[in-house]
């Protein structure tokens, strides 16, 4: 039992700006190649470019990265809403392209913006989604109660949507996605706009469907979320896969594990080497007066960095130690932090 | 198709149209009945315009409200619910090819434009009292007739949904619907134009025209004036319908897939 997704080399490249479908709020301009003024497709993104995951029954799977990396188009692709350029999607054994109504049984979707019907009221948003899975009334109404009171909508059910909340749509969103009971549920970014306490109630809930045997493929920004909810993850940025594996595995691939951000007075070679010297130091980069350093410890090498910043005639202006986090082997791969 | 699916689509529309119905019949009602009420009773009362010019305009005013109405149900959720609310996801998610959702939409129109037709008609002879001399001799062709009005307002609502943005609504209502009402002899028959042989041809890309000119047909084919020939009304909506159909599936699909 159980349904995985597969994609093999996805691609795609947006000649015109991409509409709703790809439900993209914030699109990153990097991969947009200018052209000449007489080329009338002077607009070109390259939102994927050769994503290929395989993603195990069962498992709650991480897309880890900032805005517009490929996250929600990936997304997109996989729900039957946005056409690859090129390239393979599978969920199960169909192929989300070719076999569209087979994929779309499979599956259940949260998109990034709430798109919940604003004609209806909760209770029967989460009926008309049932009836168009073809459940029986008095199950739907059963499900539909069901989870309300999961949700802790149950109080509201009865009122028209437009009045709801931020975080009461996006609690409802997942409770729609849910009702035909999905083999296969996407994410997109869920916790965005929840506060502390239901975004917990959001992940016991994601974990309680996993327990059931189904898929979750979810999308994040939100490091502490990928860390805490996702049995693997993969870290997107510039619609390719930079790294892949179990949250435990990703942070253990950081050289050191450690990373000391340093601010000096001013960054020179000589200061660099003497760093590289220091003993458990794996790697130092510098850009001006910004130095990283990835070493296997972290408070204890400061006293031997503020010596050899002072031997260099320098000062050390600020001092900041991080433990292994998905948010350094972010910053590791790309050089930019996730939040940037 | 997955008739389920299809049905509950449907269900869907008409618990929206249901919850909106005093809205609805506002929309569809008055303007129509301030027509011919003053066209029909206050111009004919008066001795302006001829008693028979009842039977003139009550065709004419049903052919417009139809294609209103079809129109804007169709076309007003879609723009919203592409560009704003995003609503419609949900239902391009469910298990059915996207294009049947186009076709659920069509149809829903189609529903609410013969409703429409049918209560104007009515209304209006309520308002004209008698004399306005419609006749039912031609059932079928009138059947026809309206299935196919109703059809060019719906498929005609899904092509400006899905080609409108939600910026230019004002101008869909200035700029196409305004001139097709005016142009679409909904006041006056086809061979009234004929003093304006230019005009007179052009209008006749004006579907409208068919519109009007064919209930006009079916319902009053006893009038002092000559209508243009139902078989030539049928064929002429038969293509604009066909058309409007496959445009409005191709813009549908664009729409909703990237």
């Amino acid at each position: 039992m159980g349904v995985g997704i597969t994609t093999k080399e996805l691609r795609k490249v947006y000649t015109s700006p991409p509409p709703m479908a790809a439900g993209v709020a914030g699109f990153g301009m990097m991969g947009m190649r200018g052209t000449g003024s007489k080329n009338k497709k002077a607009f070109e993104i390259v939102a994927l470019d050769g994503i290929s995951l395989a993603i195990q029954p069962g498992e709650i799977f991480g897309l880890l990265g900032p805005n517009g990396a490929g996250k929600s188009t990936t997304i997109g692709i996989l729900t039957t809403r946005v056409r690859p350029t090129s390239g393979e999607a599978r969920i199960g054994e169909y192929d989300v392209w070719r076999q569209q109504v087979e994929a779309k049984w499979l599956i259940g979707v949260v998109q990034q913006r709430p798109n919940l019907d604003f004609s209806l009221t909760a209770r029967e948003i989460l009926m008309f989604h049932g009836a168009y899975y073809g459940i029986g009334s008095a199950e739907r109404a059963r499900r539909a109660a069901a989870l309300l009171e999961r949700f802790q909508l149950t109080t509201r059910a009865d009122e028209m949507v437009r009045s709801y909340s931020g975080g009461m749509m996006q609690r409802l969103s997942i409770a729609r996605a849910m009702v035909h009971e999905p083999e296969v549920l996407f994410l997109d970014e869920p916790s965005t706009g929840l506060d502390p306490q239901t975004k917990l109630l959001l992940w016991e809930i994601i974990r309680e469907y996993n327990a059931r045997g189904k898929t979750i493929l979810l999308t994040t920004h939100n490091m502490d979320e990928a860390d805490e909810l996702c049995h693997r993850i993969a870290i997107v940025d510039h619609g390719r896969i930079i790294a892949e594996g179990t949250p435990a595995e990703l942070k253990a691939s950081i050289p050191g594990g450690y990373l000391v951000r340093l601010n000096v007075g001013r960054g020179s070679p000589e200061l660099i080497e003497r760093l590289q010297r220091l003993p458990g130091v794996t790697e130092v980069r510098a850009d001006g007066n910004a130095v990283d350093l990835y070493a296997d410890q972290g408070g204890a090498l400061i006293g031997a960095i503020v010596s050899v910043v002072g031997e260099s005639g320098t000062e050390l202006c600020d001092v900041h130690i991080s433990e292994p986090s998905l948010e350094n082997l972010f910053l590791h791969h790309t050089g930019r932090s996730l939040r940037q | 198709m997955n008739a389920k699916t299809f049905l509950a689509m449907l269900a869907r529309d008409a618990h929206v149209a249901r919850r909106n119905i005093w809205a609805l019949l506002t929309q569809t009602m008055l303007q129509p009945l301030l027509f011919t009420f003053v066209f029909g009773r206050v111009m004919t009362g008066s001795g302006m315009m001829p008693a028979s010019y009842k039977g003139m305009l009550v065709p004419g005013i049903m052919g417009m409200s139809m294609v209103m109405t079809g129109i804007q149900a169709v076309s007003m959720p879609l723009i919203a619910e592409f560009q704003f609310t995003r609503e419609i996801e949900d239902r391009l998610l469910a298990p059915m090819r996207i294009e049947w959702l186009a076709v659920e939409k069509i149809l829903a129109g189609m529903i609410q434009a013969l409703v429409s037709g049918l209560v104007v008609m009515l209304a209006a002879w309520l308002v004209l009292g008698a004399g306005v001399g419609l006749s039912f001799q031609r059932p079928l062709l009138f059947g026809l007739v309206m299935l196919l009005v109703a059809l060019f307002s719906a498929a005609g609502g899904l092509m400006l949904g899905c080609s409108v943005g939600q910026t230019q609504i004002g101008l869909m209502f200035s700029l196409v619907l305004a001139p097709m009402i005016f142009f679409g002899c909904v006041y006056y028959p086809w061979s009234a134009l004929s003093g304006f042989p230019i005009l007179q041809k052009l209008v006749l890309l004006n579907p409208l025209v068919y519109a009007s000119e064919g209930l006009r047909g079916t319902l009053v084919p006893q009038s002092q004036y000559p209508h243009i020939s139902i078989a030539v009304v049928a064929g002429a909506l038969a293509v604009f319908d066909a058309a409007l159909i496959v445009g409005g599936l191709k813009k549908f699909y664009g729409k909703a897939v990237s």
